[in-house]
């Protein structure tokens, strides 16, 4: 839970034995009231995201630097190579420029969005960034929206029947999985279902994204079947964040007064838990949805190697090897982005589901 | 006074819409896990065509650990990239899968002049580019030239052209080069001949990938159709190759990053081979070995794995840089450490069985030039002879530490690729073994050693080249030329070495254009590498590849009589694997796709059961609830 939340749920507690219990009604009016202070708001994050920015673009030029390693003997390591190709090939990749050089012709084409090319695929940073980004996206964010829906309906479930057979068991089973490595749990899921072990056939492929030679709808389903299995260890192993953080705080809100009132009105149990408990309860889980939306973007390096899923994680960490400055600056700053967008619009969102945040 | 509100009719409705929505998603479950299951109508089943009844596609799938960084042969470092490259395009020789020999590829005849310095080779009239148009001595002129003038095309094979003076094609089927100096290595000319007519249009060599239009134009015994960037690329036999179209139509490379997920696509049948990376590990082969459709090729490799000791970092000039330890500049310091490495025990416990013990700087796979050490040359495993030595060179026992004679004890530092289990299992052997002589070993295992090694900070460091038929390149690293014109500045040099009488023979060996002869000089100069010290291999791994023996019948390695598959110098295995008879799975296909029925339909059955439980009890629980 954030440092927000648990000042909240003390007010919520306070307000329900001060006056008439919070609700809908009592959010609409001071947000109404409050829009230009909601605009400030949401220009100071926005502004403050900007500075975040820059921040990092400054960070990626340095922090590969660090790693102690000579680019071009990598790269050419095994092969032939005369020691006036290894200056030439310097030369060629603008590594023989003074640093500071280096960082101010960086700097600017950064600004125009261009990375510059990567020293292995020698193709616009940017470009290949593009070209693996649907990839990732497809197998990520539909391990997300999955891993997330199921958590929040499970810690939702388990939270409301506290203790009971089915509790238990749905908690044990996620922190299972939860401890679970991804990518053995990955390989397991391989030998068994895509091998096939004993009576089970192997009905799914070992790994990639396509076997190629398909098209249209044939395509789709074609990736669709080759995603199953990757998704289902992404999701396995990372629903468990979600239900813990959802049932803990759907606990918390199980014992307050405004819950009583709302049976003493008469309302069916569904209608307490889904309309009352939960939208209040929601609050931890959607600071949590919006930092795992922050790093969708940067794949999962071990799934999408087990699979060999042509994504971003694994494109990032073969340019760490050399390092392919480039690309891995421009990978930085894309995966940097992504999980400052996502925070700064958690914080925009914030306000207008818990109208406490921001006045 | 309070108002009861009945309950109202809203729950029939929605426990009836969530009975609906899940039946509706196990009729989804069972339709995605149906469909791909459906007999050779979606992809999954089309690596399988090979040996699927009525499919007259023969396909070799290669699961490679790697993927493409360039498909333009003038920029491509990584050895898938060339290995493709080598398929696509002709080079003016090949290599002879039984010994390695020079044979004709492109070029049919090459004769060196009197004075050594002009070669002229003669083109094959019969090789045509897949457009149809010839390929000629201007193709492969055009391709030097383009070399020696644009830098950013000579990233790739630049060293090959640092020698050349003038290249040029009097006629369609000559083509005549012009050396600076003797150059003995002009029938090894690694460099993919490009067509002139495609090529001169490209504009800046340092961003054109050779990926834009598929199929890519090429002379080689495949030809490029597709490819997707690091998912696989995908070749077609080249029925008009002038050696004789291969017998697999299709060829492709897919990508798998992990090698146990690569073994387990072997098994299924979805690859038809499999290199590991850089070999399969002893767990892997051992897995294999008991399946009755794969067989497990295990070879004599083409690298080496040596210990290698720092001499004394130092630039051209001379200038001295680094801190190895001045203990090793002793040979006989150098010799102890080698003669109590039990190599056996490495070869047993390390590499468990898949390795050859080291003797000469070239593997003996390389028939022409390795050589082995005389049984008064050779330094055996003797630890007693090795304390003897230490002795002798002024380094006494003190307790159980080898104390100088400036009191200091003998402590070394030794360079390992954290990336290599084997650098690290051999590291604990030596500490153990050489802790016994009374010398102190600390092992550092790096991602990148390059920076300490070529700082000249170390003073031992495991080493090893993959060597090619003609050795010059990995000799030319140990001469004084390679030398880094900077200290600490990356370098050609492996090791620093520099020696007058080395060097002297590296020159002399370039220039002698009789193989006898030369495969004499090299023969001395793995003599003065085994003598000095500097550099001693332990070992030369194995290659242990798999291949599935119901998709593939036959393929040659190379040698020819026990080699490796993956990664030849040549396309001899490609080009001459013949595939297995069809009809060995079409009855597993069909068996598949209904098996895959019936697990769909049980699927939905159970989620509909399972749904309908769990709603019946949750009416139950609400109602106790609201009591």
């Amino acid at each position: 839970m954030t440092a927000d939340s648990t000042p909240a749920l003390v007010q919520q507690a306070d307000a329900a034995t001060d006056g008439p219990p919070a609700g809908p009604s009592a959010a609409r009016g001071p947000r109404a009231r409050n829009t230009k202070a909601y605009l400030q708001y949401v220009a100071a994050k926005i502004a403050g995201a900007v500075v975040s920015l820059f921040a990092v673009l400054v960070t990626s030029f340095f922090l590969f630097r660090l790693i102690p390693s000579d680019p071009v003997k990598q790269m050419t390591g095994g092969r032939p190579v005369s020691a006036e190709q290894l200056e030439s090939l310097r030369h060629q990749l603008g590594l023989d420029q003074p640093m500071w050089q280096q960082f101010t012709s960086y700097i600017g084409d950064a600004l125009t969005g261009d990375f510059g090319a990567s020293f292995a695929y020698h193709a616009p940073v940017m470009d290949k960034i593009v070209e693996k980004l649907p990839a990732t996206l497809l197998l990520t964010g539909t391990a997300y929206v999955l891993y997330s829906l199921i958590g929040i309906w499970l810690g939702t479930r388990t939270a409301w029947r506290n203790g009971s057979a089915g509790d238990r068991f749905n908690t044990a089973l996620a922190l299972t999985l939860y401890s679970v490595p991804s990518f053995w749990l990955g390989l397991l899921l391989i030998i068994v279902f895509s091998v096939g072990v004993g009576p089970i056939p192997g009905m799914f492929p070992t790994g990639g994204m396509t076997s190629g030679d398909t098209s249209g709808f044939g395509y789709v389903i074609d990736v669709a079947h080759h995603m199953v299995l990757p998704v289902i260890t992404l999701v396995a192993v990372g629903y468990a964040q979600t239900l813990l953080v959802m049932r803990s705080s759907l606990l918390d809100e199980m014992g307050s007064d405004y819950l009583t009132t709302a049976r003493a009105k008469g309302l069916r149990d569904d209608v307490v838990r889904r309309k009352h408990a939960v939208p209040n309860a929601m609050l931890p889980t959607f600071t949590l949805m919006f930092v795992n939306l922050g790093h969708v973007v940067a794949g999962q390096i071990l799934v999408e190697t087990v699979f060999s899923w042509p994504g971003l994680g694994s494109l990032f960490y073969q340019g760490l090897s050399t390092p392919d400055l480039p690309l891995v600056q421009g990978l930085f700053f894309v995966f940097a982005t992504a999980v400052i967008l996502a925070n700064t619009l958690a914080d925009v969102l914030y306000p207008l589901l818990d109208p406490r945040v921001g006045r | 006074m309070v108002v009861r509100v009945p309950p109202s009719s809203a729950p029939p409705r929605s426990r009836l819409r969530v009975l609906l929505a899940s039946g509706a998603a196990a009729l989804a479950l069972a339709a995605g896990s149906v469909v791909p299951g459906m007999p050779l109508g979606a992809a999954p089943q089309q690596a399988q065509a090979a040996d699927s009844g009525g499919k007259t596609d023969k396909t070799l799938t290669v699961a490679v650990a790697q993927s493409v960084d360039s498909l333009s042969p003038f920029l491509a470092q990584k050895l898938l990239s060339t290995s493709v490259s080598r398929l696509m395009y002709d080079f003016l020789t090949n290599y002879d899968a039984k010994d390695n020999h020079a044979i004709p590829g492109l070029a049919t005849k090459w004769e060196p002049s009197a004075d050594k310095l002009t070669w002229t080779y003669t083109i094959r009239a019969d090789s045509k580019w897949s457009d149809g148009q010839q390929a000629t001595a201007e193709d492969a002129a055009w391709t030097f030239n383009k070399i020696m003038d644009d830098e950013a095309a000579a990233q790739a094979n630049g060293s090959f052209v640092t020698n050349f003076k003038k290249v040029t094609a009097p006629s369609p089927t000559k083509l005549v080069i012009e050396l600076k100096e003797p150059q003995a290595t002009m029938a090894a000319l690694d460099v993919p001949i490009v067509p002139k007519h495609v090529w001169e249009k490209v504009g800046d060599f340092s961003k054109f990938n050779n990926d834009t239009k598929f199929p890519v134009v090429g002379n080689g015994p495949f030809i490029l159709t597709d490819y997707k960037v690091d998912q696989y690329v995908k070749l077609k036999a080249n029925k008009d190759f002038w050696r004789g179209a291969p017998k697999f139509d299709e060829l492709v490379f897919k990508t798998y990053k992990d090698q146990d997920a690569a073994v387990a696509a072997l098994r299924k049948g979805e690859v038809s081979f499999v290199a590991g990376s850089p070999a399969l590990t002893p767990a892997q082969a051992n897995s294999l070995k008991g399946d009755k459709n794969i067989k497990v090729n295990e070879g004599p490799g083409r690298r080496f794995y040596a210990l290698a000791t720092n001499p004394g970092a130092r630039t051209k000039d001379g200038k001295k840089f680094g801190n190895g330890n001045k203990a090793l500049l002793d040979k006989r310091v150098r010799q102890a450490l080698f003669l109590s490495i039990d190599r056996e025990s490495i070869i047993d416990k390390v590499f468990q069985g898949h390795a050859v013990e080291g003797k000469g700087y070239i593997p003996p796979r390389f028939s022409a030039y390795a050589w082995e050490p005389s049984a008064s040359q050779k330094l055996a495993y003797d630890p007693d002879k090795a304390a003897q030595l230490l002795d002798q060179a002024g380094y006494k026992l003190k307790g159980d530490q080898r104390v100088g004679k400036d009191g200091k004890p003998l402590d070394l530092r030794i360079l390992c690729h954290a990336t290599d289990p084997n650098d690290k299992a051999v590291g604990k052997y030596l500490k153990e073994w050489w802790g016994k002589l009374g010398i102190g070993l600390k092992v550092d295992c790096l991602d990148d050693v390059s920076v300490p090694w070529y700082a000249g900070e170390y003073d031992l460091a495991f080493d090893g080249w993959s060597v090619n038929p003609d050795p010059d390149f990995v000799l030319g690293i140990h001469t004084c030329a390679a030398l880094p014109t900077k200290a600490k500045a990356s370098a050609a040099t492996d090791n620093f070495i520099c020696d007058k009488s080395y060097d002297e023979l590296y020159k002399k060996q370039l220039a002698e254009y009789d193989p006898a002869k030369r495969a004499e000089l090299v023969g001395q100069m793995q003599s003065w590498l085994y003598d000095s010290g500097y550099m001693n291999v332990m070992a030369y791994p194995n290659a242990v590849e798999a291949y599935r023996t119901d998709q593939i019948k036959s393929i040659t390695t190379m040698p020819e009589a026990a080699g490796n598959i993956y990664g030849q110098d040549g396309y001899w295995s490609w080009w001459s694997a013949v595939p297995a008879s069809s009809g060995g799975d079409s009855d597993s296909d069909s068996s598949g796709s209904s098996t895959g029925v019936i697990i769909g339909i049980v699927v939905a059955v159970v989620v509909l059961a399972g749904g309908g439980f769990l709603i019946s009890r949750r009416r139950r629980t609400t109602a106790d609830d609201r009591e």
